[in-house]
């Protein structure tokens, strides 16, 4: 095991990388308010990171990432375009795999910049692939941004759509549901009565509690709206299945990927993007002909991402976790920065795992 | 000797005397009532502690008793892992209440999760906050909204009177113990009909024996004879 002190040394030699790149050093707070961190993520983030409590400021948390200070330290500057770097501590409670650590040091590259995304992409990711050398690593891609195309595409009611990108990150309940909208399931007797109820608040019960009478009355609703919409086609499902299931290099899913595009036309944006970014990472020498490209990439991490996804793992450690992941997040700059948005896009290293793959 | 902790108070505290008693082993309090000590008969090598029951699960992880009676539910809400750090020797047939999610019975468009994960959605976009849920099952209710893909809530504590929480506005929904789903319809709630959490009864709970002496791990092989496990 590598020590703190050679720990932290190279993760020194990753920030000078990282600023040789262009970015700028910039450094966080480790106690961070809880409530911004809860309405991001939801309860989940409770059972990964360490929430404490200030008498005066109320519930903290100890960082868990530097997505979150980062992004709103760079909306506060306004300065654009920018290239930060970092490093320092992370906490994650490790409760069901206890053999990881819960506080380790990251390294990570950010670029906020909305003129050419598929270039910040790339320059995303071939830093990192340069910091990370010649360690043992194995890089896997993928994109949110065509799921989340391909979705929107489908040919059915906002109110399907919403539901079903609001679980894009829950793959169990996405995958539930779309075979729901496909006519998959018959209705309950239960709630057939409901819908066909023209007074279905009376003998409800007691009305208690903030949940009022009004948005029980716009869920029957959208129950009846949902009702009376007609199934989403089998084919089209069947293509959320096709992208879903890719995994192949970059340069062989393009194929497949067209022919998506031609049944659904509204992805093809998110499809070009993907070949801008393919070109991008050619020009800067990444063999595209060897990077591997999955439809299903990142559909477990924080839910953030909205666009490009990738990780590096180490080649015949599966014990480990991956070594290096990132993404675009430009959804998150929305969120945080009230009204303004700015394209970004990130990646964090860990020091502590390039360490321990590099000196044995 | 082997310590057995025993609940003190509450809804689990009788009914494993008796359940030690028909299997020839006698626990009985020494001295007065609020002593919190015991003696044991009809078995060597055993001592009786009396404690909370929601504090038997600590203990056991801690190795200050090597043996405790308490609901499966606390032992699941109190340690991570649970069964790395203690196993299941009986399920004793008693103390049985279900951790469950119920919601108002006014809510007639919520019966499944499925609801509540639509419920939530609408609610958070009406009202600027995610749908509170109040319990003191932190750990096993946020692990099953999580396996079961619910987003858009967020859970509010509550060490007691959980079922008065919605009628307080303090919360839109609870997860709670329950036996008889009384207090819950008394209190114009509801349990969804997939809100099961976790079915709970007392049971009686083996500490990690790694450490234990050989006498130790004789008392428990002797103790599983007698008990016919």
């Amino acid at each position: 095991m590598p020590s703190r002190a050679d720990i932290s040394d190279q993760a020194h030699r990753l920030r000078q990388y990282f600023e040789a790149q262009g970015a700028r050093n910039v450094e966080a707070e480790t106690l961070l308010p809880a409530a911004t961190l809860l309405d991001l993520y939801g309860e989940d983030i409770r059972s990964r990171a360490y929430v404490t409590h200030d008498p005066l400021m109320g519930e903290m948390m100890l960082r868990p990432d530097f997505t979150v200070p980062v992004v709103q330290m760079h909306m506060e500057s306004h300065a654009d375009p920018a290239r930060y770097t970092y490093v320092g501590q992370v906490f994650r409670k490790q409760e069901d795999r206890s053999q990881r650590a819960s506080e380790y040091l990251q390294v990570g590259y950010e670029i906020f910049d909305g003129s050419n995304p598929a270039q910040a992409d790339a320059e995303v990711f071939a830093a990192i692939s340069g910091a990370l050398g010649d360690a043992p690593v194995q890089p896997s891609t993928g994109d949110i941004g065509l799921l989340i195309a391909a979705v929107k595409a489908l040919n059915t009611t906002d109110a399907r759509k919403a539901a079903l990108l609001r679980h894009l990150w829950r793959p169990g309940r996405f995958r539930a549901m779309l075979d729901r909208f496909g006519g998959g399931g018959a209705l309950s007797e239960k709630r057939q009565a409901l819908i066909a109820e023209d007074n279905p608040l009376v003998d409800a019960g007691l009305e208690i509690g903030l949940r009022s009478r009004a948005e029980i009355m716009a869920r029957i609703a959208a129950l009846r709206e949902d009702q009376d919409t007609p199934p989403i086609a089998a084919e089209e499902i069947a293509l959320i299945d096709a992208l879903l299931s890719l995994s192949d290099v970059a340069t062989h899913v393009l194929a497949p990927l067209q022919e998506i595009a031609l049944a659904l036309p509204a992805v093809r944006p998110a499809l070009d993007r993907l070949q801008a970014r393919c070109d991008a990472l050619a020009a800067r020498g990444v063999d595209i002909d060897a990077l591997m490209f999955e439809g299903n990439y990142g559909r477990t991490s924080l839910e953030y991402y909205d666009g490009f996804v990738f990780g590096f793992s180490i080649i015949d450690r599966p014990d480990l976790p991956p070594i290096a992941t990132g993404g675009r997040y430009d959804a998150l700059t929305r969120v945080l920065g009230q009204g303004r948005e700015v394209p970004a896009v990130g990646a964090v290293v860990r020091p502590d795992l390039l360490l321990e793959v590099t000196s044995c | 000797m082997l310590k057995l902790g025993v609940p003190s108070k509450g809804r689990l505290m009788e009914k494993p005397f008796d359940w030690f008693k028909d299997r020839g082993v006698v626990l009985r309090k020494s001295g007065a009532d609020r002593e919190y000590a015991g003696a044991v008969e009809g078995i060597d090598g055993l001592e009786l502690v009396l404690l909370s029951a929601s504090e038997i699960p600590k203990e056991l992880a801690a190795g200050n008793i090597h043996l405790g009676v308490t609901g499966s539910d606390l032992v699941r809400e109190k340690l991570a892992q649970w069964d790395t750090v203690v196993s299941e020797l009986a399920l004793m047939g008693f103390g049985q209440a279900d951790l469950i999610i119920a919601v108002p019975q006014f809510w007639v468009d919520v019966d499944t999760l499925d609801d509540l994960d639509a419920a939530a959605a609408a609610f958070r976009k009406t009202h600027g906050f995610r749908l509170r849920i109040a319990t003191k099952y932190h750990r096993l209710t946020r692990d099953f909204l999580r396996e079961k893909g619910v987003a858009d809530y967020a859970l509010v504590d509550s060490q007691g009177a959980t079922e008065g929480a919605v009628k307080n506005e303090t919360a839109e929904a609870i997860a709670d113990i329950t036996s008889t789903g009384e207090t819950l319809r008394a209190n114009g709630l509801k349990i969804l009909d997939d809100g099961l959490i976790h079915p709970s009864q007392a049971t009686l709970f083996c500490g990690a024996t790694d450490g234990w002496s050989v006498e130790q791990k004789a008392s428990l092989q002797n103790l599983r004879i007698q008990l016919g496990l």
